[in-house]
């Protein structure tokens, strides 16, 4: 049985380690917050803040504290506040150990494409881009194919691009893979999912 | 110099003009400067060019300004939560240059600091790259970026005292220091005004030498997406 959406996020916090900041994207990601355990892992919102809470209990919304999603969100003991240049300073200064992103296809260079489908609604690409170009390590969660059954771990991605070569590990729906020379080894296969049920949704180069 | 005005209208007056370059402060609608936006949607004026993280919310926030039609140019990293927005750049009414957002954050803070442009690695090999310098330190390649010097800077603060020292509070404080640092006029309006001396001078977030004029007033605040849990969950 491939990992449903709970089961990435929770193999997604077994690569964060104790002490690390961290900054999680919107999705899957977002779900990882429920599995770090009793690891010493603070979160960074990239609007500005460090040590993110839970969501408020309902009547406690405070409009001046949101998270980077515009949710209503809380503050914990270890909370620091600060504006969006210093954050992204954070960010770009290599200060943040790991970001957690979700992806639309990732390459086997390591290409990362995750804000925008030319012809469709475009939003805009936020942070990504800034956070795959400094954090420490980035982490790519999604579903290893698409909805029409198309791989979305690619020999190149044919979307625009967030940054070139900078994912170090994916996990989906199917099992973790790491960006190496020459393209992604598999680390680690989802219960019950086969080397050959991998490869034959990867197409990516497989080494 | 008296830098407390009585309404954003009055605060506002002869900074204004058609084509003008203005920094707005906010993330979503959190932070943003509610008063003086609907300040310049009475004052009508045209062809602005804004720079600003997102661009309100259809009928709030700088949505008001899209309704209005008093937009040309938006620099920002996401739009997604504007219908008008969309609306507007499709048909070709109203341009669009993306940021990403910590790039528009420095390019702010930059244009305050008196830094012309920097070099970084965010958007190397991608789109924002395009048309952009691109040099090599250390074997790793950066792309050059300029910073925005803004004709007017609009922000929102908790509190201000008389000589324009503020302090802000919580992730409103986002994208307004940057804002208000790099217009040659910074207008902000405040929660509250206190008498100068009753903030601790080391609690100062962004000291008065870069705000011009300030008004105190009542805010919405409107929560854009409002997310809660259930007690027994705790």
């Amino acid at each position: 049985m491939p990992w449903d959406r709970n089961q990435m996020a929770a193999r997604a916090a077994d690569e964060l380690e104790d002490g690390w900041y961290v900054n999680l994207g919107i999705g899957i990601p977002t779900l990882v917050a429920n599995y770090v355990g009793d690891k010493d892992i603070t979160l960074q919102s990239e609007n500005g803040m460090l040590g993110m809470g839970p969501f408020p209990f309902e009547g406690e919304e405070d409009p001046d504290l949101i998270n980077a999603g515009k949710q209503t969100i809380t503050e914990l003991s270890r909370t620091s506040y600060f504006d969006s240049a210093t954050s992204f300073g954070m960010i770009r200064g290599g200060k943040i150990a790991a970001a957690i992103l979700g992806a639309m296809e990732v390459a086997e260079n390591g290409d990362l494409a995750n804000w925008m489908i030319p012809g469709k609604l475009v939003k805009g690409m936020g942070g990504a881009m800034d956070l795959v170009a400094g954090v420490g390590r980035v982490i790519v969660v999604m579903d290893h194919q698409n909805k029409h059954g198309d791989s979305k771990v690619l020999k190149e991605c044919t979307l625009p691009l967030t940054g070139t070569g900078v994912v170090d590990r994916i996990i989906t729906n199917l099992g973790v893979l790491d960006v190496v020379e020459g393209g992604l080894k598999i680390v680690e296969l989802a219960e019950g999912v086969t080397e050959d049920e991998m490869r034959a949704a990867t197409e990516a180069t497989i080494v | 110099m008296q830098k407390v005005y009585g309404s954003a209208a009055e605060a506002l007056d002869g900074l204004l003009f058609d084509g003008m370059t203005i920094a707005a402060g906010g993330f979503g609608l959190c932070g943003i400067p509610e008063l003086l936006i609907d300040a310049i949607v009475e004052a009508g004026t045209k062809d602005l060019t804004i720079a600003s993280n997102n661009c309100g919310v259809d009928g709030f926030g700088l949505g008001k300004l899209l309704d209005t039609k008093q937009i040309k140019k938006m620099m920002s990293s996401y739009v997604g939560e504007n219908a008008e927005f969309m609306r507007q750049y499709l048909s070709g009414e109203l341009e669009l240059e993306f940021n990403p957002q910590g790039t528009l954050a420095e390019r702010m803070r930059a244009g305050g600091a008196g830094i012309p442009g920097f070099y970084t690695a965010t958007g190397v090999g991608t789109v924002i790259a395009e048309g952009k310098e691109v040099k090599s330190f250390g074997g790793k390649d950066y792309i050059l970026e300029e910073g925005i010097f803004a004709d007017l800077s609009i922000v929102k603060a908790w509190k201000a005292d008389d000589t324009g020292n503020l302090v802000f509070r919580k992730t409103a404080r986002n994208f307004n220091p940057p804002a208000a640092m790099c217009g040659k006029t910074c207008v902000v309006e405040v929660e509250e005004i206190v008498p100068r001396g009753s903030i601790d001078p080391d609690h100062i977030h962004l000291p008065g030498i870069y705000v011009h004029r300030i008004i105190q007033g009542e805010h919405e605040k409107r929560i854009e997406q409002r997310t809660t849990r259930k007690r027994e969950d705790a």
